[in-house]
């Protein structure tokens, strides 16, 4: 009975009243108070829980708006340094009062636009071909290998896509869809109201999806001619 | 958005589908970029506490220094490095040979909080091998910087990686030992390890000979080189050696520039 319960979730996930949930990110509301004690009663000890516990939505969310692997590694140890730094400054009552996931991610984000900002001065080689290609793909062992196959394509399309929209939809899109945050977390960690926020995810969709299919028109390139027809 | 879209766009949306789905575990290893890790062995004088980052050897203190307390050479690291510091399994593969060998070959150090001037210093004094000394002049003069005694004396003090990188082997040019991160006593228990004829080295000072020349070899070394040996003449300063005949030792590499 567990079993077919366990094989059944990646065909419905099991999300809440209204949000969806990503299948394949374990929930994280509940060890945020376990975490923050940990980090008071040892800093060093706690901060391999904190890294243990969000590192995967730090590098998740490190790779996906910057589009390398090796820019995504760099972004995640950068930012666990960065937390590690200001943690070992931070009084008890201040640490106590974290909350580690948008903390993180607020300092994920700085450092990805100070660096985008540096990358701007210098000039770009092409975005995302070197990086990904080599990114090894989460593993799924119930997937076969043709699923598997179809899946890293798509994945990989997907990826690229996300690298074309502009940097505050991507950033949006990516912690909403991505890695799965509710509005109100996104718009604390980009510093935006909400209603920016929630216009900036339908916008990042609206032009992802008309890049995914393109107008049959010849030769219309949807990133700088506007799509005639879009769905949302 | 409302729940109803949100609802419609799972079930039936590709895109919002596969954007979920590429989410992505951390790699494991980039713990290792973040957190030094530490592990104790057993070195020349007393066990040394050795922390480690993925680049390198960043921090070492003897197990004297720390009172063998593992808190407590924490809280020094801590004191110098913001960056966790985790119990290691292992020490690094290079590290046991690093600590008998002549010279320190293929342990990899990670001085990246240290200025350029620190780490020339450091550097320089790598290259003095196991069992011999060398003046705070030579140091200066090796990093081109004659005039930096008292600044290269002030690096060495501060030297994160002492016993591995060898500052105990720079000493005044009057023979006698100088201070040290662990203090004068540990210094020259680290030398007298070492089978370092110290002794030698300071009656010669006192003689104002700071050189010694070698018949054998046809060079000018310093006292302490395995390139002084056989019939050797003793000399205040290299020039005065050169005008002798003799060619500075390419080992030793000693200098007319030298204070002496």
């Amino acid at each position: 009975v567990l079993d077919s319960g366990a094989r059944l979730q990646p065909i419905r996930p099991p999300w809440g009243s209204t949000r969806v949930t990503s299948a394949n990110l374990p929930p994280t509301r509940q060890p945020d108070e376990h975490l923050v004690r940990a980090l008071v009663h040892d800093l060093d000890t706690g901060f391999v829980e904190l890294f243990q516990a969000y590192r995967h939505v730090v590098f998740s969310t490190a790779l996906r708006i910057s589009g390398r692997w090796a820019d995504a590694e760099d972004l995640t140890a950068e930012s666990f340094l960065r937390a590690y730094r200001a943690l070992s400054g931070y009084r008890r009552t201040r640490i106590l009062a974290l909350r580690p996931r948008s903390w993180l991610l607020t300092i994920t984000l700085n450092l990805w636009r100070n660096h985008e900002r540096d990358a701007a001065r210098q000039p770009r080689c092409e975005p995302w071909e070197q990086g990904l290609d080599h990114a090894p793909d989460p593993p799924d062992p119930r997937a076969d290998v043709e699923r598997t196959v179809a899946r890293r394509e798509t994945d990989r399309e997907l990826a690229a896509l996300l690298t074309a929209l502009p940097a505050e939809q991507r950033a949006a899109v990516v912690l909403r869809h991505v890695v799965d945050l509710p509005i109100a977390e996104i718009a604390e960690i980009l510093g935006r109201p909400e209603g920016t926020v929630k216009s900036d995810i339908s916008r990042g969709l609206r032009l992802a999806r008309a890049l995914l299919e393109p107008p049959p028109a010849a030769n219309s390139d949807p990133l700088t001619s506007k799509p005639t027809e879009v769905r949302v | 958005m409302t729940p109803a879209d949100d609802w419609f766009l799972a079930e039936h949306d590709p895109l919002i589908a596969g954007l979920a789905a590429l989410a992505i575990d951390g790699p494991l290893g980039l713990l290792e970029r973040i957190a030094a890790s530490w592990v104790r062995v057993p070195g020349p004088v007393c066990d040394l506490y050795v922390a480690s980052t993925d680049r390198g050897v960043v921090y070492v203190r003897t197990s004297d220094a720390v009172h063998d307390d593992a808190a407590e050479f924490a809280a020094l690291f801590h004191h110098r490095f913001t960056r966790p510091l985790l119990a290691g399994a292992h020490p690094p593969a290079e590290l046991p040979p690093a600590l008998h060998a002549d010279r320190p070959t293929g342990i990899r150090f990670d001085l990246d909080e240290l200025s350029a001037f620190e780490r020339e210093v450091l550097l320089a004094v790598l290259t003095i091998p196991r069992g011999q000394v060398r003046p705070y002049a030579w140091v200066a003069d090796q990093i081109g910087a004659p005039a930096a005694i008292g600044a290269i004396d002030t690096v060495l003090l501060q030297n994160p990686v002492p016993v591995l990188i060898p500052c105990h082997r720079v000493i005044h040019a009057d023979g006698t030992v100088g201070d040290h991160v662990f203090g004068p006593p540990v210094k020259r228990a680290l030398l007298d390890a070492e089978g370092t004829n110290l002794g030698e080295v300071y009656e010669l000072a006192q003689q104002d000979v700071h050189y010694l020349a070698s018949e054998t070899t046809g060079v000018v070394c310093f006292p302490t080189c395995p390139n002084a040996r056989g019939s050797r003449h003793g000399f205040r300063s290299v020039a005065e050696a050169e005008v002798a005949g003799y060619h500075p030792c390419p080992a030793c590499r000693p200098t007319s520039t030298e204070a002496g």
